[in-house]
């Protein structure tokens, strides 16, 4: 009986000791002065508090399921020198430090926060500045990376790293973030099944969103201005890219959004504004573009070869230099149902819809294709009348590729 | 000389002509100005027009000034003037106040506007030099054609023809040009090609300064490393005063030896 009580008040004493987690505190006046040792003391499930103040500690690793929280945003400084919080562990949460200083490195990918085959992730309302790689997560599923701000001080390409890095991942929920002067701004490689929601990403060296061979992911409301080269989406297949707005990605080789071998994606209700290049597509199979707003781009849509089985609709087409441009004769999308504010068309039985459809193709467009050169006689006299005859009556562009049902009417968006 | 620009100054400011010409340029810029206070589509807009209207309206106000006024210049040449003074002073004459009409016509709305606030300011200049040289360009060659022929309808049908010339069927026959030889190099050639007419130049000295530049890709990178060097800026201007001293110089050489 006694043995049975005693083992009953030891197992009480086991749940207590595992059931309740501790919460360590570090500051200068606190038991433990540095987060390394905090952790050293911690145990599964505890809760390491940072207190306000500067930490140097170079390379903090942390192997145990724990909570390590900033109050009024302690700072963690690698002094150019080392990466400063590598987390080896699953379950584990970073909120609220500012993170500074990790300096540049050629041999390896040093990061501000890395996640290295850690599940269960938290890494929330972190500052990071001046981070080679900022948040760099790899083989790790199952995390949220969410309002976090990332400034970088990239200044070249090969001498710069990413704000969020991830990398073989499954699940991640990338939201709320700020990610600024870096080389991408964002960038998936292996990963599936994740959330890219209300970011805004700018001023990045290359792009602002980099994403390749990550499937079935959706990236919706996030903004992407004035970035090197706009956004890459290549080698995916089932993405979903909903009210994104591309702007101000201008300059001689810069994208609103590049695609690249991308097979059953839908790109709705986006905007793309100021663009050299809004939507760049190259061998992209079955993807809907619908819904959305092309305003002051150079080239609105510039198809490349191998595009099958697109369909553009209900999108408003608004002062761009060149709406459409297409690479091959061969088209097999359909465009039918846009609007264009090129028509010129007419509409007699009100039913908001052109009576006779539009063409979408300059003669000049044509002639650029086979010769660029021509390009030095944009806006001259010529042209604008080459172009008018061309259209009164085609001879020269596609007769295959024109809207059958253009739109009288913009589209209005909610 | 300078009392026969005086002269023709004068006259031309009594002529309802120059008020025409100046009104529709304030007009355009204002309506421009008013419809988008994105004074850079502006300058690109009014670039299309005053490459086109320029021009035309320096050529015929040249022609058209010339035949009118020969009662007058037969009156100075009975003067002891020297010939040149009196075709030169004539000249200058009507490409200033062509040019100050511009100048105030464009000038005053971006200036209400504010374009001295506006990184634009250079894109805006240009604009204007670029409009002064066609001014000058276009009325030279206008008096030109009307001192060699004494026939008006065989002088207006040149001069009008000399401006269609340049303004567009130049750029047919450099697009024609331009496909012909595809399958060559054809950078060179395209520099060349669009520099040797004024308009053309031009409108590339614009376009150039302008955003829009991005969108002329490899070929516009070409050319803005053409013209950014000393040398691509010292072929620009000086095929721009060749294109006002060798008609001006031809003017006081066919004038010299006329039979009045």
């Amino acid at each position: 009986m006694k043995i049975k009580y005693f083992i009953f008040l030891c197992s009480v004493w086991l749940i207590a000791q595992n059931g309740i987690s501790k919460q360590l505190e570090v500051c200068s006046t606190c038991p433990h002065k540095t987060i390394k040792s905090a952790i050293e003391n911690a145990e599964d499930g505890d809760k390491v508090v940072v207190k306000k103040g500067i930490y140097k500690e170079g390379n903090i690793v942390i192997k145990k399921s724990i909570q390590l929280i900033g109050l009024d945003y302690p700072i963690l400084d690698g002094e150019n020198e080392t990466e400063i919080l590598t987390v080896n562990t699953s379950g584990v949460t970073i909120e609220g430090f500012q993170i500074q200083n990790v300096g540049t490195s050629y041999i390896e990918d040093r990061a501000g926060i890395r996640f290295e085959r850690a599940n269960n992730f938290v890494v929330r309302n972190n500052k990071l500045y001046n981070t080679f790689f900022g948040i760099y997560l790899a083989h790790s599923n199952d995390g949220i990376v969410e309002g976090n701000y990332v400034e970088g001080e990239a200044a070249k390409e090969m001498s710069s790293g990413n704000a969020i890095h991830i990398w073989y991942c499954k699940r991640v929920k990338v939201e709320n973030n700020h990610v600024k002067k870096h080389r991408d701004g964002i960038y998936f490689e292996f990963v599936d099944n994740s959330l890219i929601q209300n970011n805004l990403s700018e001023e990045n060296l290359r792009y602002g969103l980099h994403f390749m061979f990550s499937n079935d992911d959706d990236y919706i409301n996030n903004e992407f201005r004035n970035n090197g080269a706009g956004v890459a989406v290549m080698f995916s297949r089932r993405i979903n890219m909903s009210e994104n707005l591309f702007i101000l990605n201008w300059g001689k080789a810069s994208y609103g959004l590049l695609l690249k071998e991308i097979y059953d994606a839908e790109i709705t209700n986006n905007r793309f504004v100021e663009n050299t290049i809004g939507i760049f597509a190259e061998g992209s199979t079955r993807v809907n573009f619908l819904n959305n707003d092309f305003v002051n781009n150079g080239w609105a849509m510039k198809v490349s070869g191998g595009c099958l089985n697109n369909q553009v609709s209900k999108n408003n087409f608004i002062s761009n230099s060149f709406d459409l441009s297409l690479n091959s004769s061969a088209y097999e999308n359909s465009i039918d149902g846009n609007y264009w504010s090129e028509y010129s068309g007419y509409d007699l039985n009100r039913d908001g819809v052109g009576d006779i459809p539009h063409r979408p193709i300059k003669l000049f467009n044509y002639v650029l294709k086979k010769t660029p050169e021509a390009i030095v006689l944009m806006r001259s006299l010529f042209i604008d009348i080459i172009n008018f005859s061309e259209k009164v009556s085609p001879v020269f562009t596609p007769a295959n590729v024109l809207d059958n049902q253009p739109s009288m009417k913009i589209f209005e968006r909610t | 000389m300078l009392k026969i620009l005086k002269y023709v100054g004068y006259d031309l400011l009594r002529s309802r002509w120059t008020y025409i010409y100046c009104s529709f340029f304030l007009m355009i810029s204002l309506s421009l100005l008013f419809l988008s206070s994105d004074l850079s589509k502006v300058v690109i807009s009014l670039m299309n027009i005053v490459l086109l209207i320029v021009p035309l309206i320096a050529t015929m106000f040249g022609v058209m000034y010339y035949y009118n006024s020969r009662e007058f210049i037969e009156l100075l040449l009975a003067q002891p003037i020297k010939r040149s003074n009196i075709f030169l002073g004539q000249y200058i004459g009507i490409a200033g106040s062509l040019s100050i009409s511009l100048i105030i016509g464009i000038g005053v709305p971006f200036l209400i506007y504010g374009v001295f606030n506006s990184p634009e300011i250079w894109n805006f200049m240009i604009l204007l030099v670029t409009g002064v040289l066609l001014s000058f360009i276009f009325s030279a060659i206008a008096l030109l054609i009307a001192l060699k022929n004494e026939n008006r309808i065989k002088g207006f049908g040149l001069a009008i023809l000399v401006w269609l010339f340049l303004a567009v069927i130049y750029d047919g026959i450099f697009l024609l040009g331009l496909i012909w030889f595809n399958d060559y190099p054809l950078d060179n050639f395209a520099i060349i090609g669009s520099i040797l007419n004024p308009i053309d130049l031009s409108r590339i000295l614009i376009l150039l300064k302008l955003d829009i530049s991005a969108l002329m890709g490899f070929t516009g990178a070409v050319f803005q490393k053409f013209f950014g060097t000393g040398l691509g800026i010292a072929a620009a201007i000086s095929v721009l005063i060749a294109w006002i001293g060798i008609p001006a110089w031809r003017i006081k050489s066919v004038s010299q030896t006329k039979d009045f």
